[in-house]
């Protein structure tokens, strides 16, 4: 069976679906960002696999950018994380409730 | 020329504008003189412009701008300079002019001195469109402006519920007047395609009477609210509340003969149809009756001269119904120059006697003010028609134009108003000048008033006393637009029988006046047997017809209204409120979702995005699959 652009497709679609779960049930502000991770990585799978189908690069331009922007975004996520940890001494998101309605 | 129009026109604009700058501010007296001085250089253009048609110059028409441009319909500001709205523009830049100089003086304690002049000047401004536009669009605005300054000015006092309760009136009555007018401009467009003068009325004569008659009436509706001729009237004697130079200018010589302007303006129109004149001609007799008899019993000076104000606007009518649009052009400027005068010496004379209105409470004036006293006298002379005063001059005309177009009924009662008019007039000169000092009782010190306000006011004497030598040149000037014909009594000894009859008649009512209240004596307390006599309480309560008013047309208005109110509540007030209500609500149960856990909130973006994917991939199916949907439904019988 030849790997095709279905099977690419399934397989984002699934890791979108794990980094959603992820996203909705972890408690800890770290595991959080891995959720984040594999949701980006998930539509930058998916990017790559049509950009390929087509023969075109547009789409895997797009996924660089998503990886640069993914990168810094996590540099200044963890730094915030970090001093966050240093004043509160835990980063479960229960506890971060500031900005209650 | 067209400069000097323009200056005519915008210089009251310039005047105000500079006035309203300092409103808030303490009194200015430059205030004043500034906007004396710019009233002044529009009464010098208006001459210029006067000899100018004199000299036999062209009629001055300019459209300075596009107004409404919109497929038939085009309205420019236009504005003409023709025999008619230049002799208006005369009476009014003069009489202003007057008034503007006379209020430094009157209006020298007020607190609102600034202010009073910003409106002073608005109403000038505004008069002169009315009575220099090409159109009747203009005219309406200008109509418009005057309605509303003189809403300001009769409530310029408005810490008195009575000053803001009277200004409310004239506006409104003359609102329900001006829908007529409104009609009748409609009609006006509706019927001939335009709304200048110039189109407008040769169009007219391609008209079917019953259309003429019905553009005719529903003008004079207008007509009839302005100049206040019954019904109407009310307003008029009401806006005596307003400060004195306000009704010298706006309620005695130029505002309220709008409404004969716009009659004169129309007499292409009213020529044609002769029945609709006749029905003006005896409207105005009426009034001139109606209110002269008013005015016999009435026992506030301004009042009585209101009511005497009313009674020569129907002489105008009178005259105008009658066909003679000159005579009744050349009544309203004479009678703006003694009314005016009148006016301001009764101002006068409110001052001296620290605003009392009452002249049973006044007598022996003319020791302390005799220049006040001359000139009241003389206006009262040039108002009762006496030779060879102002008034002999215009009114006997108007006498003579009933007499001539054989309406006897007409020129009967105008006769007999004349013996009123001179009647009530000295009763008041009588009574404010002559006879015991009544008011020292109330321990009040009068005095004259300053000598530039005399000084200003000598124009006007001049003219009341001379005006009559205009009657040629005047008559030569406004014959070409006009169609004036002279009014000539084939028999010279019926003119001489008319003329000192009448001045017999009148002369008569003068000396009865005197011989009456030369040495009146008390205050009148309403015990005596006249005061109590049926017909004294009739004319004394002005008919009862603003109780009338009051009780059959207020009173139900606002029973109505008091209904309309719950209405309001319940339904409109309820409906709206309950949509603000529902949002009020759904904000405060769903404000529950915002409970700052990060978790939670992810949890809802993700539903929202599961939503609104779903929402997608169901209108992507939908519209893919639409034909197969719809014959689906039509297969339901939907």
């Amino acid at each position: 069976m030849e790997i095709g652009l279905n099977h690419y497709l399934i397989l984002s679609t699934i890791l979108f679906a794990i980094g959603l779960v992820g996203i909705m049930r972890r408690k800890n502000l770290l595991l959080l960002f891995f959720a984040t991770e594999i949701l980006l990585n998930a539509v930058n799978i998916g990017f790559a696999a049509i950009s390929h189908y087509y023969g075109d690069l547009t789409g895997e331009m797009f996924a660089f950018f998503i990886i640069a922007i993914a990168a810094s975004e996590l540099a200044v996520g963890l730094g915030l994380l970090i001093v966050w940890y240093k004043r509160h001494g835990s980063i479960d998101l229960d506890t971060m409730t500031s900005m209650r309605g | 020329m067209e400069k000097y129009l323009y200056i005519a026109l915008f210089a009251p604009l310039v005047s105000s504008m500079f006035s309203a700058l300092f409103t808030n501010g303490a009194k200015k007296q430059f205030v004043g003189v500034v906007a004396s001085l710019l009233i002044f250089s529009a009464f010098v253009s208006s001459s210029i412009l006067l000899s100018n048609i004199l000299n036999g110059g062209e009629v001055l028409h300019v459209e300075m701008m596009t107004w409404m441009k919109s497929g038939n319909l085009y309205i420019p500001f236009g504005f003409v300079v023709d025999q008619i709205s230049v002799t208006m523009m005369m009476v009014v830049t003069l009489v202003s002019t007057i008034v503007h100089i006379y209020s430094i003086g009157y209006m020298d304690h007020d607190k609102g001195f600034n202010r009073f002049f910003a409106w002073l000047s608005a109403f000038v401004f505004s008069m002169m469109i009315l009575v220099m536009s090409d159109n009747f669009a203009g005219l309406f605005i200008g109509w418009e402006g005057v309605g509303l300054c003189s809403w300001g000015l009769i409530g310029f006092w408005f810490h008195k519920n009575i000053a803001t309760w009277a200004a409310n009136e004239a506006f409104i009555m003359n609102r329900i007047a001006d829908l007529g007018m409104l009609i009748g401009i409609f009609l006006v467009y509706w019927n001939t395609g335009s709304l200048q003068y110039h189109l407008a009325f040769p169009a007219m004569a391609h008209l079917d009477t019953s259309t003429l008659t019905m553009i005719g009436i529903f003008l004079f509706i207008g007509a009839m609210g302005k100049s206040a001729q019954f019904p109407l009237h009310t307003w008029l004697a009401d806006a005596m509340e307003g400060p004195t130079p306000v009704s010298a200018l706006i309620h005695a010589a130029t505002m309220v003969t709008a409404g004969v302007y716009l009659v004169i303006r129309s007499n292409e129109l009213y020529s044609l149809i002769p029945n609709v004149g006749l029905f003006i001609a005896s409207l105005g007799a009426f009034v001139a009756l109606f209110a002269a008899s008013m005015a016999l019993v009435n026992r506030d000076m301004k009042r009585v001269i209101a009511y005497s104000t009313l009674s020569q606007l129907g002489y105008m009518f009178a005259a105008a119904g009658l066909g003679a649009y000159w005579v009744a052009l050349f009544h309203l400027m004479a009678h703006a120059f003694f009314k005016a005068l009148l006016f301001l010496g009764a101002g006068n004379v409110m001052h001296a006697m620290h605003d009392e209105l009452d002249p049973f409470k006044m007598g022996g004036l003319k020791k302390v003010m005799k220049g006040t006293w001359i000139m009241m006298t003389i206006a009262s002379l040039a108002l009762a028609g006496i030779f060879p005063f102002a008034g002999f001059f215009s009114k006997d005309t108007i006498l003579e134009v009933a007499f001539s177009e054989h309406h006897m009924i007409i020129y009967g009662v105008l006769v007999f108003t004349a013996g009123l008019t001179a009647f009530y007039s000295f009763r008041l000169v009588a009574l404010i000048f002559h006879g015991e000092e009544r008011y020292k009782i109330f321990g009040i010190h009068p005095h004259e008033a300053y000598k530039f306000m005399l000084i200003a006011m000598s124009p006007l004497l001049i003219l009341a006393m001379i005006a009559g030598i205009f009657q040629e040149p005047f008559f030569n000037m406004v014959e070409e637009i006009l169609g004036a014909m002279e009014y000539h009594i084939h028999s010279h000894v019926t003119v001489w029988i008319m003329l000192v009859g009448t001045q017999l008649f009148v002369g008569l009512a003068i000396l009865f006046a005197y011989k009456k209240y030369y040495s009146w004596g008390s205050v009148p307390d309403g015990s005596s047997a006249m005061e109590n006599s049926f017909i004294y309480k009739l004319l004394y309560n002005q008919y009862y017809i603003p109780f009338a008013y009051k009780e059959y047309v207020m009173k139900p208005y606002n029973d109505i209204s008091a209904i309309m109110w719950e209405i309001d509540k319940k339904v409109v007030d309820a409906s709206v409120d309950g949509i603000a209500n529902a949002f009020y609500l759904t904000g405060e149960k769903t404000r529950d979702m915002q409970s700052g856990n990060l978790s939670t909130m992810l949890k809802w973006m993700v539903t929202g995005l599961v939503g609104l994917l779903s929402l997608a991939a169901v209108f992507g199916i939908a519209t893919r699959y639409s034909d197969e949907i719809t014959t689906i439904l039509s297969g339901l019988g939907v």
